[in-house]
Parts: C-alpha cells; sequence; structure tokens
C-alpha cells in the first residue's frame, strides 16, 4: 500500500501548494487544509502500514494480540489534526475579518498594513 | 582584588541615590570611590616595582575554562594608577563642570561603570573576561559620547564610535581565540605569554591581523582614527577621561602587553611602526588645522596613540622605555589639558580658540597650569614631556628597519605639536581681551584641582625623572619588554641627535606658531581631507550596507505571498532533491504494489478530490470535495489499524466543512486572478514538490534509521499506564506535557476567533 500512498501524499501536496500560490484569500484557505492534511498521511504512511492491528489492547491481556501497528506516530498525528483544525478556525475567521476591513480578496492588492 | 574591580560596578548602582541624596557635595564624596582605590593600587607599588607579576584567580564558569583571574604587574599597575587616579579628578571636576545638571546622577553612574570596565580591563589575566570588559568599555563609553542624547548628532557620532570600536571587537575575539590556540588551549594572559610556538602557528598572519584590526580600532590608528574626535561629542569630563588614561588606550594596553608574545614578528614591526608613524602625523596635521580647544587636544591625541603604537612596532629596550614614559607622561598632560579645556570652554561659552584672548588677569591659575601642562605636551624641559620626546627621537633612531622615514615623521609631528601646544597655552590668554558669550571669571576649585595637581606631577617628574622611574615605568617596561630592564629617566641626555631635533622642532614649531594664522587659512582650503578622508569612507560603507539591506529585503522579504512560498518550496526541493540523488540508488524501486480494489478507489477518490478542488471554479464543488477528500483519509486511517485517528478525522472534517461553509460564502466567489503564464508556473512548482514527496516516501519505505521507541511504550502501556488503548495513553499520559500544550494553543486559536467576531460585532455597533 506504501507505493500507492506514496502518489496520493504527492498529488494532495501538489495541489496544497497550488492552491496557496493563489491569488485568492478564499484558495489560500483550501490549499492550508490540503497541506495538513498531505502533512498527516505522509507521517502515516512513512511509519509502515499495517492492516488490522489496532494498537488496542484486550481486556486482561498485556499486549496487542498478533502485533500491532506503530501508536507513536499515531499519537503525533492526532494531535496535527487537532492543532490543524485549530489553525485553519483561526485562519478562516483572520480572513474573513481581512476581507471585512479591506474590501479586498486579492492578496497582491493586500500591500498596506495600515488599512 | 576582585573587590577593587567590581567596585565600580558596586559605586554605578550607588551614584544616582547618593548624587540625589548629597546635591552639590556628591562629587566629593563619590571621588572617595576611585581615591580609595589609588591608594590600593599604590600599596602594590613596592611589590611590583621588585619586578613582580601576581596572579589571582576566582573560578567564574569553570566548566569553560573562564575566570576571574587577574594580573598584577607593572604594566596593569599602570594603567590601574593612571585610571583610578585621573577618575579621581575627573569625578571632582564633573560635579562642577555640570554643576546643576539633572542628568548628573545618570552621568556618575555610567562613569563608575566605565571606569569598572577599564580597571576590568587591564587587570585581568583571562582573556575571555578581558574581552567581556573591553566590549564593557565599547557600550559605557557609548554611553558617555552619546550623553546629550537628545542631540541627533550627538547620536549619531557616539553611534559611529561604537560600530567602529565593536566592529574591531568582533575581529579581536576571533584573534584572541585564535590567539590562546595557538598558545596551546592557554585562555590567561600570563600562560599564553609563557608559551612557546605561538609564530609557528599555521594562521599566525590572520590572527595578528585580526587582533591588530581590534587594537587600531580601539586606540584610532589611521584609518580608524575619525571616530576619536567625534567623540569630543561627549562632555569635556569623558573627553578628558577617554583621551588621557582609558578607552583608547586600552588598544595600546593590549598592543603593549601582547608584545613579548608577538613582537618578534616582522609583520608586527612594521603594521606597528607604519601605521603608527602615519597616525602620529595625521594626527598632528589635523591639529594643526582645529581652532576648538577640544578638538586640537582629541587630534593630539590621535598623534600620541600612533607615537605609541610606533614605539611598541620597534620594540627595543629604548622603545618601550620611551612608550612607557610617552604613556605616562601623555595621561598626565592630556588629562590637566583637557580639563582646561573644558574651564575655558565653561567660562567663556565658546570653544574656538580664535574667538578667546587676554584672558590671563581673568583666570590666572588656568593660565599657569596651561602653560605647565602644554610645556609637557610639547616636550620642552624642564617637563616629564621632554624626557619622553627625547626617549622617542632616540627609540626611532635606532630602530631596525625605516629609521629614516620615521624620525621624519617624528620631527614633522613634533614641529606642529609644539604650535599647537603655544597656541593652545597662549592664544586664549594673551592679546588683546575679545568679547566671549559668558563672562569669563576663574574656574571653581573642584574644576583646577585635577588639572593643576596633574601639572604639578609633569614638572615634578620632569624634576625629578627617578621617582616615576624607580617606582612605575620601571616594572611596566619589563613587562612589556618581557624581562626585566633597568630604567633611569633624567632630563640631560647630553649634545646628540635628539637634542637637535627636539631644538629644530621646538624652533620650528614656534615659527609655525608666529604664522599660524596664515597656515590655519592655508590648511583649510584642503578641503580634499574632509572629502576624501576615512570619514568619508565609514560613511559610504554605512551607505553601502544599508543598500545592501534594503535590497535583499526588497528581494526577499517584497510582501508577496506567493514568492515567499515559491522560495520555499523550491529550496525544500532542491535541498532535499539533492541530497536524494546524491544518497540514494537511482532509479528509486516502486516497492511493491500490494492493495485491494476497494483501497485504491479510496485513494483514487482522495487524489481526485484534491485536485478537482484546486480547478474548480465552484466554492461549493470545492467544499463538497474537500469533505469526500477528508473522509477518504478517515477511511484510509480506519483500514489501516488507526481506529482513533479515523474518528477524530470524522470529527474534524465535519466541523471543517460547517465552518468554510459558514465562513466562506460570506466571501467573494472562486475569482481567478492570475494568468494562465503565472498558473503555469505555480502548478510546475506544486508538481515538483508533490513528486519530490512520492520520491521521497518511495525511498525511505525500507528505511529503518533506528529502533522506534513505540514498542516500550506498547509494553508500559497496560502496567504502568494501566491504559488498554495505547494512542490514548501516549497522549495522557507519556506525552502529557505535549497535549497540555496542545490545549493551550486550541485554546488561543479559540480566544484569537472569539476576538476576531466580537470586534466585528463592536465596530458594528458603532
Amino acid at each position: 500500500m506504501e507505493p500507492l500512498m506514496a502518489f496520493v501524499v504527492g498529488g494532495m501536496f501538489a495541489a496544497s501548494i497550488y492552491m496557496m500560490l493563489r491569488r485568492s484569500l478564499v484558495k489560500l484557505v483550501i490549499g492550508l487544509i490540503l497541506l495538513s492534511n498531505a502533512a498527516n498521511l505522509l507521517i502515516f504512511t512513512v511509519s509502515g502500514m499495517h492492516r488490522g492491528l489496532p494498537p488496542l489492547i484486550a481486556e486482561g491481556a498485556l499486549l496487542p494480540e498478533g502485533g500491532w501497528a506503530d501508536p507513536l506516530p499515531q499519537a503525533l498525528i492526532l494531535t496535527a489534526i487537532v492543532i490543524g483544525f485549530g489553525v485553519l478556525a483561526f485562519a478562516v475567521v483572520l480572513i474573513h475579518r481581512a476581507y471585512e476591513v479591506v474590501k479586498e480578496d486579492d492578496l497582491d492588492k493586500m500591500r498596506s498594513t495600515d488599512t | 582584588m576582585l573587590l577593587a574591580v567590581l567596585s565600580g560596578f558596586i559605586v554605578c548602582l550607588l551614584a544616582p541615590w547618593l548624587t540625589r541624596s548629597l546635591g552639590d557635595r556628591a562629587n566629593w564624596v563619590l571621588a572617595l570611590a576611585p581615591a580609595a582605590l589609588f591608594v590600593y593600587f599604590l600599596g602594590w607599588v613596592p611589590e611590583i616595582a621588585q619586578g613582580e607579576a601576581i596572579t589571582i584567580h576566582y573560578p567564574w564558569i569553570p566548566g569553560l575554562e573562564i575566570n576571574m583571574s587577574f594580573l598584577v604587574d607593572g604594566l596593569s599597575l599602570l594603567f590601574a594608577l593612571l585610571i583610578s587616579g585621573i577618575g579621581t579628578f575627573i569625578i571632582i571636576y564633573a560635579g562642577g563642570y555640570l554643576h546643576g545638571d539633572e542628568r548628573l546622577p545618570r552621568f556618575y553612574a555610567i562613569m563608575f561603570a566605565f571606569m569598572g570596565s577599564m580597571l576590568g580591563l587591564v587587570l585581568s589575566d583571562n582573556i575571555i573576561t578581558m574581552f567581556v570588559f573591553w566590549e564593557l568599555t565599547s557600550i559605557t563609553s557609548y554611553l558617555l559620547i552619546g550623553f546629550n542624547h537628545e542631540d541627533r548628532n550627538v547620536r549619531w557620532l557616539a553611534l559611529q564610535g561604537l560600530i567602529v570600536t565593536v566592529g574591531g571587537g568582533l575581529a579581536l575575539m576571533a584573534g584572541l581565540l585564535m590567539l590562546a590556540v595557538a598558545a596551546g588551549g592557554e585562555f590567561t594572559l600570563s600562560g599564553i605569554l609563557a608559551a612557546d610556538g605561538i609564530h609557528e602557528y599555521p594562521f599566525f598572519i590572520g590572527m595578528l591581523l585580526a587582533i591588530l584590526f581590534g587594537t587600531f580600532t580601539k586606540s584610532a590608528q589611521v584609518p580608524f582614527h575619525f571616530w576619536l574626535p567625534n567623540a569630543m561629542a561627549a562632555p569635556t569630563p569623558v573627553s578628558a577621561f577617554l583621551h588621557s588614561a582609558t578607552m583608547v588606550k586600552a588598544g595600546v594596553y593590549l598592543m603593549a602587553r601582547l608584545n613579548p608574545a608577538l613582537g618578534e614578528s616582522e609583520l608586527w614591526f612594521y603594521m606597528l611602526g607604519i601605521f603608527g608613524a602615519l597616525t602620529m602625523l595625521t594626527g598632528s596635521i589635523m591639529a594643526l588645522r582645529s581652532t576648538g580647544v577640544k578638538a586640537i587636544l582629541a587630534y593630539t591625541t590621535i598623534m600620541a596613540l600612533g607615537t605609541l603604537t610606533m614605539l611598541i612596532g620597534i620594540g627595543t629596550e629604548g622603545a618601550i622605555i620611551a612608550a612607557m614614559t610617552f604613556l605616562l607622561a601623555h595621561a598626565l598632560y592630556k588629562a590637566a589639558l583637557f580639563m582646561l579645556a573644558g574651564a575655558l570652554d565653561h567660562e567663556t561659552g565658546t570653544k574656538d580658540v580664535t574667538k578667546m584672548g587676554g584672558l590671563r588677569k581673568l583666570m590666572p591659575i588656568t593660565f599657569i597650569a596651561a602653560c605647565v601642562a602644554a610645556l609637557s605636551l610639547a616636550g620642552l624641559p624642564p617637563l616629564f614631556g621632554f624626557i619622553a620626546k627625547e626617549l622617542m627621537f632616540e627609540a626611532v633612531l635606532e630602530a631596525d628597519a625605516l629609521t629614516t622615514f620615521l624620525a621624519i615623521l617624528a620631527v614633522l609631528s613634533a614641529i606642529m605639536i609644539v604650535t599647537m601646544a603655544a597656541v593652545f597655552a597662549l592664544r586664549p590668554f594673551l592679546g588683546e581681551r575679545k568679547e566671549t558669550p559668558k563672562t569669563p571669571h576663574e574656574a571653581p576649585l573642584s574644576m583646577l584641582i585635577g588639572p593643576v595637581i596633574l601639572a604639578t606631577l609633569s614638572l615634578i617628574f620632569g624634576l625629578a625623572g627617578f621617582i616615576p622611574a624607580a617606582a612605575l615605568v620601571q616594572s611596566a617596561v619589563g613587562a612589556v619588554y618581557g624581562e626585566p630592564i633597568a630604567v633611569e629617566l633624567y632630563l640631560w641626555h647630553g649634545f646628540n641627535l635628539p637634542l637637535m631635533m627636539s631644538i629644530a622642532a621646538v624652533a620650528l614649531g614656534l615659527v609655525l606658531f608666529w604664522k599660524w594664522d596664515a597656515a590655519l587659512a592655508l590648511f583649510k582650503r584642503l578641503t580634499f581631507i574632509d572629502r576624501f578622508g576615512a570619514e568619508r569612507g565609514y560613511e559610504r560603507f554605512m551607505d553601502a550596507i544599508v543598500a545592501v539591506a534594503e535590497w535583499q529585503t526588497r528581494l526577499l522579504q517584497n510582501g508577496s505571498m506567493s514568492n515567499y512560498l515559491i522560495t520555499i518550496v523550491l529550496t525544500i526541493v532542491g535541498l532535499t532533491g539533492w541530497t536524494l540523488l546524491v544518497h540514494t540508488d537511482t532509479p528509486i524501486p516502486l516497492g511493491v504494489m500490494d492493495f485491494n480494489v476497494y483501497e485504491a478507489v479510496i485513494a483514487a477518490l482522495v487524489v481526485a478530490g484534491a485536485l478537482f478542488a484546486s480547478v474548480t471554479s465552484s466554492r461549493l464543488g470545492a467544499v463538497a470535495t474537500l469533505g469526500i477528500v477528508g473522509f477518504g483519509i478517515a477511511l484510509i486511517y480506519v483500514l489501516f489499524s488507526a481506529p482513533d485517528l479515523g474518528t477524530t478525522q470524522i470529527m474534524v472534517e465535519t466541523l471543517t466543512v460547517i465552518l468554510l461553509v459558514l465562513v466562506l460564502f460570506r466571501l467573494p466567489g472562486f475569482l481567478n486572478y492570475s494568468a494562465p503564464a503565472t498558473r503555469i508556473r505555480d502548478a510546475v512548482v506544486a508538481l515538483s514538490l508533490g513528486g519530490l514527496m512520492t520520491l521521497l516516501i518511495l525511498a525511505v519505505n525500507d528505511v529503518t534509521v533506528t529502533d522506534p521507541i513505540s514498542d516500550t511504550l506498547v509494553e508500559w502501556s497496560e502496567p504502568e499506564g494501566h491504559g488498554r488503548n495505547i494512542v490514548n495513553v501516549i497522549l495522557v499520559d507519556f506525552r502529557a506535557l505535549d497535549t497540555l500544550g496542545e490545549i493551550f494553543v486550541i485554546g488561543l486559536a479559540a480566544i484569537g476567533v472569539y476576538a476576531m467576531i466580537r470586534f466585528r460585532a463592536e465596530d458594528k455597533a458603532k
């Protein structure tokens, strides 16, 4: 599965960077969302993908039965998903606010910091 | 000893409070501190005069071999006595000069900090400690020079001094560290001076030049001399202190200090000899062109620093004796002259000698003290300055090389110094009484006591040369030369060439004094000195720095988001791609494609969604496909053993879509601002990163650098963490602090979001 995922991650990175390079604020937001998802998938893929081996321990046991998928990257990604959402929420409101003040969606025209 | 060095900083803290509570008498009380130091250092004289060198250690940062270690020998003791002795008079004098100035508390505070730094500099044995004090003198002198900080020009001049000396300090630090390496990891001056093989160090020339860059900038050698006259922007007590005993002599001190270790090198001789002699001549010429009382003295200081550097460079026994004698003589007369210049300025309200005249009856004590000190400056018997000058001529004549060159420069500058000494001592006092902005009368006691005592010392030391010779000069010479030398100082050296040179210099100097007005007019016309001078070079350099900064700021910080992003992406692609290319086998193997049909479908959906979202022109379409991407990813998490990630992703994705729908539709539609060419460029950039990521994953797929720590975490989960969901145990137990940080970030984002929405509501209410 990892080789296939390599192309998925690559495609998502490409899409996100392309969106972030657009001058429209709205597209920038979509690029941000794609970027954080792509980064999470990157870590997930590189840490090794296994089917049916969740890092869960059955009651009374000490270790997961029959091996486990690496739990540490999962914990890190979980943190990243939540933080990514926080950043996104902030960015979306910020952009909305900026648009209200400047009345301009084109990044190249938002030149002055004092408006 | 530690207390003695640090006392400056202690008094610095107390000074403002004392000044406020003591009022007018503060200067006399505060002067007790340097006076006590002077007496303390005087107590060392008998021991040091025997040729002893004493080191005292206090550990400071033991792990880094940085000790508060102090080296007391003839050289450092001479400096310490000058600093504390002249410092005493300066403090008393400042009380008179800045009488009633509300900034006086601040002045004393900085002055004492400066004095402490200077003492630390000359007494330190550890070169790191010494360097710290060296930089402290730069910083405190910046504060002193820029004392009238409300004046824009003064700020600029103070900054100039700071940049030049601190710039030199950077080079010095490199040089000192190299010196420590060259001496076999020796970080103490005493160790370096005793070390062998410094001359065999492969980077000897670079090290020497770095050290000399530091000392030349500090001691205002050509071509860095310009900052020193500009430092006159400081109040006169500061100038008197900086020029006579301290700041500018720090470079001379270090060169003298390192002379035993580096002096054998030819480069040392030529650098110091040539630059010193040129500085000497430049100082004299510039002095001749000046009419301000302080400017004249500032340029003669440059002359003196050049002379000292030259003498240390020559490095023969005679030259070192001359250097130390000259150092002492110069400190005595220059401090006196500066304080008298301040008195003149203070009483008449002008600094221009051509606007003063006939003050001898109104300021008789000032007049007499000025005559005595100026005689020492001119190098006339029976003053101490005469002995110093005779020794200087002798030393120049016995130099190993460049003898004629050095001798001619020495005589030329001596002629001009005689002229300027006469100008300073006679012009303001003789002749017609001239109108001055203020009505002059004799300066107060606090402003006269220093110059009078120092001028008297010049006279006593001249008449009885054996006193300074035995007490101070001999041991200092021994420290600089590296082995003990017997020193005898006396006025009469017999009819010899140096005496002839002196007589010629005095005669010609007096002729020049007689014709000074004409000479001045002539020299003033030589404006090319201003146009092509070193100061102009400094300005050009600073302008160039600003220009480069502007250029690169406009290039890098151009305010265009896409430019930043492209720069970042291309840098990543370039660096990572290059590393990938060099360190992995090409072509990168594709690996085993083992996937089920439904997995492939989900993967295809995710990619297709992402690509569609980026090309569609419909906002709703973009948000909907983003949803597909997000849920697809959640499925991937679930399918590949990460149920927690799956549930989190589903929740977050739901919230994201809701948020986007709520906010995005208040924003304008999907507009295409970019030209097609730009879009192609962006697509190329984006694809390069995407491709790189794909290759990266394929390349690292089978690589395990170290064993992951996760196995331990899994084993600990149930027995130690008492949880069966290992990911959760990691989050709330093993990496609990991380999670706390995460909660903090989310909280902060929530506050930010709330604030922005709230402000909008308030704006609308208005």
